[in-house]
């Protein structure tokens, strides 16, 4: 495995381990995400990497049966030290999921704003902070008219930028993405890869995906996932996108991203 | 090697299609579930004209009063049958059973649904739907016996705060109050108590339709409001229960439909008078339309049991009004829901 923790790391995983019930699901998975890097997390279903994903801010933990081990470091400080508040980590992290859920009650204005109110923060600049929100995820111009509609009116590529955006208010110095573009059109996809790219000038991005060419365009390093015969899922290899996809060390890394399974 | 289609050619004649089940068993089968569909509508149809031709004669003799006067005497010669106070009875203790009733059970289907351990959630749900399987005539007896004097003693410390002078702090809350402005003795055979025991017999449907729509939300729409920082009170009350709102109250006015219709319960519990009391609750003094049924029926006399049956009907009008409110409300949550 090559190490390619150049730049000063940010979120860091060592040892994680992932149980569900009896279950081992992950074993011993250690990554380094550096400050303004992209990081793809890919494998074959059912390997594990959406489980890992959501360590990574403690929503493993609302699964009754979850079990953890290992640490999960934001800045050197272990965000599952017992004397850390789970809202705190979130706070810090967000996180976009597969599908595209704006809360349906609420208007898209509502939604960016809904983390400030879910958390009954005060004083801040609402309008501002919607417009910066929105431009930051690339949707300002398409919705700027219409900020009282409701968040289901905007097709699914916009609700899902809606998403981000709501993210985004909360200002996290990390963003997780489960799948964000699986249920979404070619040319959503493309606008989503395109913000993703820009956010990374200012935080740091882990992203889940099925999409080989995703993974290709999107990020700045790779890790593939792999859970073989009944064995708990880790992780077969780790670099930089260019060499996990052009010159694999492993003969399976080299199979799936090649497409012979998966 | 391709073809290109050639589409100059004539259209052919649209053909008939079947839309009825072919085989004899299909045929049977469709025969038996519209057969058995019929049924249903045609029997509200037949209770809905009885009870018009029963009624009619009453509607007649008391007009419009019949719904809104005060006075009930089955005298021959005197007789007059107003039922005002009695429905507006049944309203009062059914705003009273939503009040105590509606909280508790979005509370109890929010614990079985995210919070409780697979176990005892079952163990829950299977006793919320046991006491919705509750003879009335049980909860009638229990409400007598052991709630009654229960309440009562909730009832005496509300009674304390009709009015409160207590050096600067000075204020009526006129509900706790009686209407003559006498010291009540007791406090049973009020709308209060009425009240309880309709909301313990609305809890369990709304429980178990809540519940279920609860079940159908999008897990990843709560994660994603958990994500963002939310604690699982601001969670439900800005995510949860906003989304969940239209079923909710459709669930509510499913229960609404049985409180206005609940009996034997009530007749045990109530102090039927026919003069009519607005909102003193804790007042020994209430109505019920379908308790005047049960109480007048059994030694009626004749234009008295139309009267009733008129009565009846009114009740009929008012519930079908209420499931029909539920049906529109339900519907219109239905973009909602998870896919």
């Amino acid at each position: 495995m090559e190490n390619i923790a150049t730049s000063a790391s940010h979120l860091r995983s060592e040892d994680v381990n992932v149980w569900f019930g009896e279950r081992h699901v992950l074993k011993n998975v250690s990554l380094n995400f550096p400050s303004n890097q992209v990081t793809a997390l890919i494998g074959p279903s059912g390997c594990g990497k959406s489980t890992f994903l959501r360590t990574l801010n403690r929503m493993h933990e609302l699964i009754p049966s979850a079990g953890f081990a290992g640490k999960v470091l934001l800045d050197g400080h272990d965000i599952y030290d017992h004397d850390v508040d789970p809202v705190d980590v979130r706070l810090n992290i967000g996180m976009v999921f597969q599908k595209p859920n704006p809360f349906p009650t609420m208007s898209i204005r509502e939604n960016v704003l809904s983390g400030l109110k879910l958390t009954g923060r005060r004083g801040y600049n609402a309008a501002e902070l919607v417009e910066t929100s929105l431009r930051r995820a690339s949707i300002w111009n398409e919705v700027k008219d219409r900020l009282n509609d409701p968040a289901l009116s905007l097709s699914g590529g916009q609700q899902q930028r809606l998403c981000i955006a709501r993210s985004l208010a909360m200002d996290p110095e990390v963003l997780l993405m489960d799948e964000p573009c699986s249920a979404l059109d070619p040319g959503s996809t493309r606008r989503i890869e395109e913000t993703i790219t820009e956010l990374s000038d200012s935080m740091t991005i882990v992203i889940v995906t099925h999409n080989m060419q995703q993974a290709q365009r999107v990020s700045h390093q790779t890790a593939f996932f792999l859970a073989e015969d009944g064995n708990p899922g880790r992780v077969v290899e780790f670099g930089k996108t260019d060499d996990v996809f052009n010159s694999p060390i492993d003969p399976r890394t080299n199979d799936y991203v090649n497409g012979h399974f998966g | 090697m391709s073809d290109i289609q050639d589409v100059t050619a004539e259209v052919p004649a649209r053909r008939q299609l079947r839309t009825k089940p072919f085989s004899l068993a299909d045929r049977l089968f469709y025969g038996i579930t519209k057969s058995a569909s019929s049924i249903s509508v045609i029997l509200v149809a037949a209770i809905l004209l009885f009870l018009l031709s029963q009624s009619f004669a009453t509607f007649q003799t008391q007009g419009f009063d019949f719904i809104t006067g005060s006075q009930w005497n089955n005298a021959k010669g005197h007789e007059v049958f107003q039922i005002g106070p009695m429905l507006w009875g049944s309203v009062l203790i059914s705003i009273l059973g939503i009040i105590g009733g509606v909280p508790m059970a979005i509370a109890a289907a929010y614990f079985i649904e995210f919070m409780a351990p697979k176990p005892i959630a079952k163990v829950a749900t299977v006793l919320v739907d046991l006491l919705a399987a509750m003879p009335s005539i049980v909860i009638g007896l229990w409400g007598l016996y052991v709630l009654t004097p229960v309440v009562a003693h909730w009832g005496s410390l509300l009674y304390g705060l009709h009015h409160v002078s207590m050096g600067p702090v000075n204020f009526d809350i006129p509900i706790f109050a009686m209407s003559d402005g006498s010291v009540p003795s007791t406090f049973s055979g009020s709308p209060f108590i009425a009240g309880w025991i309709v909301a313990v017999m609305i809890v369990p449907i709304i429980t178990s339709v809540t519940r279920e729509i609860f079940s159908q939300m999008d897990r990843d729409l709560i994660n994603s409001a958990l994500a963002l920082g939310g604690s699982r009170s601001s969670v439900f009350m800005r995510v949860i229960l906003p989304t969940a709102s239209g079923g909710v109250t459709g669930g509510v006015l499913l229960g609404l439909g049985r409180a206005l219709g609940e009996t034997v319960a009530i007749f045990y519990v109530l102090n039927l008078v026919s003069d009519i009391n607005w909102f003193n609750i804790l007042q020994s003094k209430g109505g019920s339309v379908a308790s005047l049924v049960l109480q007048k029926f059994g030694e009626g006399t004749p234009n008295e049991i139309k009267a009733l049956m008129a009565a009846g009907l009114v009740l009929f009008v008012l519930t079908l009004l209420v499931n029909w409110l539920a049906a529109v409300i339900v519907n219109r949550a239905q973009p909602w829901r998870k896919i």
